[in-house]
């Protein structure tokens, strides 16, 4: 026969639990008999773990108040986005119709905000890609090489992908999208929970360097700005003060690239 | 839809418990919750399959939690011990239990947050440690030794008979 396992401070705490085997619980508790010390210590840690959870019981027996009712939240959720959809698609045929218009007077404008329209642009692509379960990037992680080569190659510029990995951000991967503006790179990443974000990365014809601008509409935020005529714009459904010491990190990744 | 009314919906009473014990402000707790029934509604479709979603609706929460204390500039432990409101908790027992209650909920505010978040999802919510360490984004290892430091001080704070007296200025963050 073996000789029994020592017992650890974790096989005490599992004790405290209740998340140990028959086995294991007859083994910690031969040794708790034979060390009244430890004993006691560890019957005061079951009896404040008791204490504390009837102290706790009652909130989570008491009903649930109507705001935090699922179904209201989720027919909440529908309302606001039914709301917004029919005004862009609106605004959407108005930019389609008002550069039509433009370009058929022979008048090339760039857009007003040239990070404004990053913004939106990246924002767009998010919601087309970003949110598709199954599929959101073209080429995944493993060939990330192939990946820089041929986004950068399209842009016309070399692009680097960022990596997120220490901020807790895994990266899926990437694809070329459309914008007004031409091809742009879109790399993706999610976290633990699954939330994703995006980075969209493309040459800038106006506003070649500025600040980070923050921005934020329909769930959608996202911090942008452009250093030596290549825009970026980090766009995720999370607040953009959670974005921004993110949108660092990228900054100064690219800076350091350059 | 119906699916994720039957996966979040049993976990709300914990939730919302699970808050309340973090801010203790009832209002502010249930704000919390209805933020993260949010999230977790506008993120289903993005949830990775293998993972359940009791774990992650309090990953979520978490993290919620977190970025409130951050913004709220206070980090290791709320400020005021005497806004406690545990009567009302603990109105369902018996007048010692009460005390006792009151005690363990006053000395638990006492405890820096980290310790007070393994002792809440492990001891009362029932998480498994690995599933406390997803939530809270460590490794298992750093579960079982805020678990066994977390329980050692709480014990040291109910014994000292008030919380008050280990109010170490040291860890009181000053903006």
């Amino acid at each position: 026969m073996s000789a029994p396992r020592p017992i650890s401070e974790d096989d005490l705490q599992a004790y405290v639990d209740g998340a140990l085997s028959t086995t294991r619980r007859e083994e910690v508790k031969a040794y708790l008999d034979a060390h009244p010390e430890e004993a006691q210590r560890i019957e005061g840690f079951v009896a404040d773990r008791a204490t504390l959870r009837a102290a706790l019981g009652a909130i989570a027996e008491a009903p649930i108040p109507p705001e935090l009712g699922l179904r209201a939240l989720i027919e909440a959720r529908r309302a606001r986005q039914a709301y917004w959809r029919p005004a862009i698609a609106a605004a959407a045929v108005l930019m389609i119709g008002g550069l039509a218009g433009w370009t058929a007077r022979g008048v090339v404008t760039p857009p007003i905000n040239g990070v404004g329209a990053l913004s939106r642009e990246a924002a767009d692509n998010y919601r087309v890609y970003a949110s598709d379960v199954h599929r959101p990037v073209e080429i995944g992680p493993a060939q990330k090489a192939e990946l820089v080569r041929w986004v950068s190659n399209r842009v016309s510029s070399s692009v680097e992908v960022p990596d997120l990995q220490a901020a807790g951000y895994r990266f899926l991967g990437g694809r070329l999208v459309s914008t007004p503006h031409g091809p742009a790179a879109l790399f993706i990443y999610d976290d633990a929970q699954g939330l994703r974000l995006a980075v969209m990365v493309r040459p800038m014809r106006v506003e070649k360097n500025t600040a980070m601008s923050e921005h934020a509409e329909e769930g959608l935020s996202g911090v942008s700005w452009a250093t030596d005529g290549i825009g970026y714009s980090l766009v995720g459904p999370t607040p953009s003060a959670m974005l921004h010491p993110l949108a660092d990190n990228v900054r100064r990744q690219v800076e350091r690239h350059m | 839809m119906d699916d994720m009314i039957r996966l979040i919906e049993p976990s709300i009473p914990s939730l919302r418990r699970y808050a309340r014990a973090l801010v203790r402000d009832a209002t502010e707790a249930d704000d919390l919750v209805q933020d993260c029934l949010e999230r977790a509604i506008g993120r289903w479709s993005q949830r990775r399959e293998a993972s359940d979603a009791r774990s992650w609706l309090f990953s979520i929460l978490h993290s919620l939690a977190v970025s409130r204390w951050r913004r709220l500039g206070r980090r290791g432990r709320e400020v005021s011990l005497d806004d406690l409101d545990e009567a009302d908790l603990a109105e369902r027992a018996t007048q010692q239990d009460s005390v006792n209650q009151s005690d363990i909920l006053r000395s638990l505010a006492a405890l820096p947050q980290e310790y007070r978040s393994v002792l809440l999802l492990v001891g009362v919510e029932d998480l498994s440690y690995a599933q406390a360490a997803k939530v809270l984004d460590v490794p298992i290892g750093t579960v079982m030794s805020r678990l066994s430091r977390g329980r050692a001080r709480l014990a040291q704070i109910m014994a000292n008979g008030s919380a008050t007296q280990v109010r170490t200025p040291h860890l009181r963050r000053i903006k």
